[in-house]
């Protein structure tokens, strides 16, 4: 039997750490652009968006790791899922990095602006898409189906502020056009918070399929 | 061989029986039955109280690590194991509602319906031609013409046919090893068997001949069921439907082959399949 299982353990321990740092990073970018946000940090917006280039090298990396473990070591059962999970949830992860560089931009843009005092449940939302991440990484870490279950149980919250937001900036826009490019700037913020929300999710469904070879996507959280 | 018989068992073994979601596979059309099959090499047991449905015209794989009993079980199927001295066999195997173990049967006639393909090729050494005909000229057929497209069908569904057809006088054992192993599975279907038995057929094999053996066993599962015994076990993930994974003479676990290799049911199996013993 050929058996090369050290190297392939060895290689399946190396792409958990890669895909662990590439969320790590991710979840630090949500939170610096948050900030720069949140307290008009420009300094703080700049380097969320230097630091995207780190996070895309990456996510090629990890691509690469996942192409040669196929190649090399055929993985089975587990091994097959643990990696065809990396493969999918690589480009989400790497995707969010991507919504944190855009907050940062419209932080930036906001920033050259006076502070329009409308930020409502944008907090709320930042802290909520960051938990979401942040428990999809520890679900992964765990394999923890579970767990996954309960991060995609967050994302209606994530959608349903994100309507109040969009309702309320739209007044804003109504009473004061001077608002306008102000509030859509926001509105497209609350978007990206959703979209994290959305693609945190797509990640947990993933990981529900490694630990339990379940498929729950395209499904109602109902259903199960 | 499948190396040393073991005896006694391991503290913590799972054990499959009857109605086990990991040994009972939805299998409509069967054409083996294996009921509690066990045996024995003299005091030593091998196999223990195996029951499973092979399914028609299907490939089905068994795997496992060496001395696991899947070659054993493979030799149960035409009674081959009938050859070794102080065998003892226990259960019984249903061919088609006939037991394969029962003392009335016509051995030379089980053989002809379940052919078998063994490791290493084993040509006679007689010409192209003969190897083939040797088979049906026993089982009765005279006349040269239908003879003549026995070999021929034989050699076309073996696809061997285009790069003999020129030199079917000349000695068998000048092919390739490839094309040997391709000749005995010409040998093996030139008279029409129901179930062609492989014991490893490609290990002593390269790639190509590997794969060349791979693809004729898919074309070969629309007249014919198959049942291997693979050391590879990602030659068992490409070309069998159903698998069946052995460890210390047990069956521990039966599925269809996509499942087996993406999500299966026993521990021991994910331990086997993703190398982690064996």
């Amino acid at each position: 039997m050929e058996h090369a299982s050290i190297q392939l353990r060895e290689q399946l321990d190396l792409l958990s750490e890669m895909i662990l740092r590439l969320g790590g990073l991710t979840e630090e970018a949500i939170g610096k652009s948050v900030r720069a946000l949140v307290d008009r940090d420009s300094d703080l917006a700049r380097e969320v968006l230097e630091g995207d280039a780190q996070i895309d090298q990456i996510e090629l990396q990890i691509d690469n790791l996942c192409m040669e473990i196929l190649a090399r070591h055929q993985p089975m059962a587990g091994d097959l899922r643990f990696v065809a999970t990396a493969m999918k949830i690589t480009p989400d992860l790497e995707r969010i990095a991507d919504h944190a560089g855009n907050i940062s931009e419209r932080a930036l843009e906001l920033n050259e602006e006076p502070p329009l005092n409308a930020m409502v449940d944008m907090p709320l939302m930042a802290t909520r898409a960051q938990q979401m991440v942040r428990g999809a990484l520890d679900a992964f870490v765990r394999s923890d189906a579970e767990a996954a279950l309960a991060v995609i149980r967050m994302d209606s919250e994530l959608n349903q502020r994100m309507e109040q937001v969009f309702r309320v900036l739209l007044s804003y826009m109504v009473e004061d056009p001077k608002t306008i490019s102000r509030a859509m700037r926001l509105t497209f913020v609350a978007k990206y918070f959703e979209r994290i929300g959305d693609q945190a999710t797509n990640i947990c469904e993933q990981i529900v399929f490694m630990s339990e070879a379940r498929v729950i996507k395209h499904k109602a959280l109902g259903e199960k | 061989m499948t190396g040393q018989p073991q005896t006694g068992e391991p503290e913590t073994f799972e054990r499959a029986e009857a109605g086990d979601h990991a040994i009972d596979p939805e299998i409509r059309t069967p054409i083996l039955d294996v009921r509690t099959l066990s045996l024995w090499y003299g005091e030593t047991q091998a196999l223990f109280d195996i029951s499973l449905l092979i399914p028609s015209k299907q490939i089905t794989a068994f795997i496992g690590p060496s001395g696991c009993g899947k070659s054993t079980l493979l030799r149960c199927f035409n009674r081959l194991n009938d050859l070794i001295d102080e065998v003892r066999v226990e259960g019984g195997i249903l061919f088609e509602q006939d037991d394969i173990r029962d003392p009335s049967t016509d051995v030379t006639a089980l053989r002809k319906r379940i052919g078998m393909v063994f490791q290493k090729s084993n040509p006679f050494p007689k010409s192209i031609y003969e190897n083939i005909a040797y088979g049906p000229r026993i089982h009765g057929i005279r006349d040269r013409r239908e003879m003549d497209e026995i070999v021929e069908q034989s050699l076309r569904r073996a696809a061997l046919w285009d790069e003999v057809k020129d030199r079917l006088g000349e000695s068998a054992l000048g092919l390739s090893g490839g094309q040997q192993q391709r000749l005995c599975i010409a040998r093996a279907i030139a008279i029409e068997p129901e179930v062609i038995l492989l014991d490893e057929p490609c290990s002593a094999l390269d790639p190509i001949a590997t794969a060349k053996i791979e693809e004729l066993m898919i074309e070969l599962k629309e007249h014919y069921s198959l049942v291997i015994v693979t050391h590879n076990m990602q030659q068992a993930s490409r070309i069998s439907d159903y698998t069946a994974f052995m460890y210390l003479g047990r069956l521990i676990e039966y599925q269809p082959t996509e499942r087996l290799f993406i999500n299966p049911i026993r521990t021991q199996t994910e331990e086997y399949i993703t190398g982690r013993f064996g």
